[in-house]
């Protein structure tokens, strides 16, 4: 088997040629058996360097091509384009990464140039073997899942609603809306936040492309890109949503009120049957079981008595109900959690009456909520003179969160100016490590801000504590901070303190992102398949994210990354058929012993053994193509395609071109 | 050959954690051994146990197999099933004489550059301190299981070399 191999090494610049004797390569190369050409070019990647390539192939009749450049995940796509621009099928080309895994992690050039010749000859002695693939066309299943009933969920459910594709909204919480819902204002230009949000999230509700699926979870997702299978928990409202009018009697007889540990952060009250709030989408109320009397002992039966609608629409036996739905994409806008708190005892949160959270201020000073919009303390009537309001809670804290949690400086701000305009007498401590502004009209908000009179403190606020030392600390909590730009510690006496607390990946996340078979990083952040050019992707087709799922972010950005997704799912829907890697196994039927390891191996169920033949196949549709069963198969009948034990096989001789002479010298034993 | 003895190991990278984790190990510039040398596969389930032989008997002196950490495997459980052929694999390894530091399993997720450049540069001065492997010698030639012996025999060969 004799074929024609080309090989190309690139500088990329002086990327890879500072610290890889590139001419040394490209001439050693030249040399290796099968090798017909072999060049070196400043920028392989460029349309030069392509052409190079595809004159070559047609040319000088290569067979095979090899390029020597930066990763795969970079520029394989590309290279294999220009092989098949030149008549040559693109899985005829292997690439060696000499940049990423090479030149950049050292200086020593001596050693770089070794290592870039192991490299490359292993791709050379590789593609000899590599066959000539077709990739598998795969339909698109219009239809698409949207996890998440947030701000970010809806612009994408919107965004492909509007483009006339139908969607399932899922959210896990009786309403959509999600954090924005709870919000006040919206930085920095002080919109209501319910009166931008509440219309979006009555067009999802109205929607005749939307199906959406609250109080609602997915539970198990099968299959691949274009035709996933998803199982979603619907969970029992007690509800009647057919017959239910949303006239909220209901809600209105229920004699039981518990504290609202989740809209209203703990501030206020809601009933047993309940909306989170007036402007819920759905408008169908759900029963809290833990709470409710009939439940727990078998009396009241309010709801159901008062219900007016016929037939009645309060159904005590409602169950769960399994929904299984077929879709060709997923986006997840799952959201984030705050920071607890009470994790940084020093900041007193639960033990001091008057130290708050960001939430709780939120929903204290927004109209609808339960104090409506007045800035009380903790004893709901008085008024505080004098508020700090701490920076950094949890974020840029090696104790906690290493990252900044980019939007709390801005709604810190915005705390500050609305504590000016309600209580105009009162002072404002703004506790900050760095102020950080950037977006469209932040920087100028904090300039206004200066205006206003609010006091900035550059420092990390060390402890607050209601033990007094001097008079004028009598009876507040005060505020210990080290002033980093006069160089002193404060004690600032006042009223009310409020934390801005992390904003963090949600504690399931992990489950999350098994569940859809994509990456979740330490901090429990979805990982986006290139963090600058393809942020709303994942590594798994298919899938894609958008929002504080994958990064602490504000309402702009998620909005923006909610359409960015549902653009993406858009592009290919409208293709219909998307080409999918070739790189799947197969299992030669005739010599296969049918001896049934390789059927549990597959973590897709992708192999089935047919009975009658006493054999297994694998399903090509299902198979990913991770090599798992390849590797377990006693008789080494089952081939992974591009991944074949030919291929890796020479791919270790070539790349141990320098330390395999001894062994020849020594013949087999 | 020069006197310093620089040893020589093929990393078996799975193509969506670890590959990415030494991609962006070069991207963040981080220095480390360039004595690894990587060969991709799709999952460290991938890795045939015939493949970390093949690599010891061409003269490698040691094999990392490298994969996503537990529960985050792209392919849901490649990688514990990597796991157990490993531990069995080095069982046997050990077995014909060749020290554990020799075959490594590491766990490094696509954002762990550091992770992996630390794994690459703590093995290569294992094995460094272990000396050539010399497949041939040590494990087909006189191996009978004295394999400290064989090596002080091994080193003054290569001395003579």
């Amino acid at each position: 088997m004799s074929e024609r191999v080309g090989v190309y090494i690139c500088h990329c610049g002086t990327n890879i040629a500072k610290t890889v004797d590139v001419e040394e390569v490209a001439t050693w190369a030249g040399e290796q058996p099968n090798v017909v050409c072999s060049r070196e070019y400043k920028f392989m990647c460029s349309s030069l360097g392509q052409d190079l390539i595809e004159e070559d192939i047609k040319e000088q009749g290569l067979t095979r091509v090899v390029v020597a450049s930066c990763s795969p995940h970079m520029h394989e796509k590309t290279f294999r384009t220009a092989c098949e621009r030149g008549g040559l099928n693109p899985f005829l080309f292997e690439m060696a990464n000499i940049r990423e895994h090479d030149s950049w992690t050292t200086d020593d050039r001596e050693a770089a140039t070794q290592k870039a010749k192991a490299l490359t000859n292993a791709a050379i002695e590789r593609v000899v073997h590599h066959n000539p693939l077709e990739p598998l066309p795969v339909e698109i299943n219009p239809n698409t899942l949207v996890v998440g009933g947030g701000i970010g969920g809806i612009s994408a459910a919107l965004e492909l609603a509007d483009a006339g594709h139908h969607v399932y909204l899922v959210e896990r919480e009786p309403s959509i809306g999600g954090h924005m819902a709870q919000l006040d204002k919206t930085f920095p230009t002080l919109d209501c936040s319910a009166c931008i949000l509440t219309p979006k999230m009555v067009d999802v509700g109205q929607h005749p492309n939307i199906t959406l699926l609250t109080w609602s979870e997915v539970e198990k997702l099968d299959g691949f890109l274009g035709n996933f299978t998803a199982t979603i928990r619907k969970k029992a409202r007690y509800v009647d949503e057919e017959h239910c009018t949303g006239c909220g009697i209901c809600i209105e007889k229920c004699p039981f009120k518990v504290v609202d540990n989740v809209f209203e952060a703990g501030l206020g009250t809601r009933k047993v049957i309940y909306r989170p709030f007036p402007q819920a989408v759905p408008k169908y109320p759900v029963i809290d079981v833990e709470n409710c009397v009939y439940f727990q002992r078998g009396k009241c039966k309010a709801c159901q008595i008062f219900c007016p609608t016929e037939p009645n629409s309060i159904d005590f036996e409602q169950q769960d109900e399994m929904i299984q739905i077929e879709v060709g994409n997923i986006i997840l806008a799952t959201g984030y959690d705050l920071f607890d708190v009470s994790r940084i005892p020093q900041y007193g949160y639960g033990r001091l009456a008057n130290v708050f959270t960001s939430i709780e201020f939120e929903r204290m000073v927004n109209a609808s909520g339960p104090t409506d919009g007045k800035i009380v303390m903790r004893d709901m009537e008085s008024t505080p003179k004098n508020v700090a309001i701490v920076h950094c809670v949890g974020s840029r804290d090696e104790n906690y969160h290493k990252y900044c949690s980019k939007v709390c400086c801005m709604y810190s701000l915005k705390f500050a100016h609305l504590i000016h305009e309600r209580i105009p007498e009162a002072e404002v401590y703004n506790c900050y490590i760095d102020m950080r502004t950037p977006g469209k009209g932040y920087e100028e908000f904090y300039h206004r801000l200066l205006e206003e009179g609010t006091h900035f403190i550059r420092g990390k606020v060390a402890d607050v504590s209601d033990v007094a030392r001097t008079e004028t600390e009598e009876g507040k909590l005060i505020v210990q901070v080290e002033d980093t730009l006069i160089g002193k510690q404060r004690r600032i006496p006042v009223d009310m303190v409020i934390l801005s607390p992390a904003m963090e990946a949600k504690p399931d996340s992990k489950e999350v992102s098994q569940l859809f078979k994509m990456g979740c990083d330490f901090d429990g952040f979805f990982v986006e398949r290139h963090p600058k050019l393809d942020p709303v992707a994942t590594m798994t087709e298919g899938i894609f994210i958008a929002g504080a799922c994958q990064g602490p972010k504000d309402v702009p950005d998620t909005v923006a990354q909610g359409a960015a997704a549902a653009a993406r799912v858009a592009g290919l829907i409208n293709r219909g058929t998307v080409m999918m890697e070739p790189v799947r196994a197969s299992i030669n039927q005739e010599a296969c012993s049918g001896c049934r390891i390789c059927n549990t191996m597959c973590p897709y169920n992708a192999i089935i053994f047919h009975e009658d033949r006493k054999v297994s196949e694998v399903l090509t549709a299902l198979c990913q193509g991770c090599g798992t069963c390849v590797a377990a198969c006693p008789s080494g009948v089952i081939t992974g395609a591009h991944f074949t034990n030919d291929q890796v096989l020479s791919q270790i001789e070539g790349i141990l071109w320098d330390v395999r002479v001894e062994q020849e010298l020594v013949p087999g034993d | 050959m020069s006197k310093h003895f620089e040893p020589v190991i093929v990393g078996f990278l799975c193509n969506w954690c670890s590959y990415r984790a030494a991609d962006l190990a070069g991207t963040a510039r981080i220095h480390y051994a360039p004595n690894m040398r990587p060969i991709r596969v799709m999952c460290s389930g991938r890795v045939d146990p015939q493949f970390v032989l093949k690599a010891l008997k061409d003269g490698a002196d040691g094999v990392m197999i490298a994969g996503c950490h537990p529960g985050e495997c792209h392919y849901v459980e490649g990688n514990i099933k990597a796991l157990r052929r490993f531990l069995l694999l080095k069982r046997m390894l050990t077995q014909l004489g060749v020290e554990e530091e020799r075959v490594q399993l590491v766990w490094a997720s696509a954002s762990e550059g550091i992770i992996l450049a630390e794994a690459v540069d703590r093995m290569t001065e294992e094995v460094r301190d272990l000396g050539p492997l010399n497949w041939q010698e040590n494990v087909l030639g006189r191996g009978n299981g004295h394999v400290v012996s064989i090596q002080v025999e091994t080193e003054l060969e290569s001395e003579e070399v």
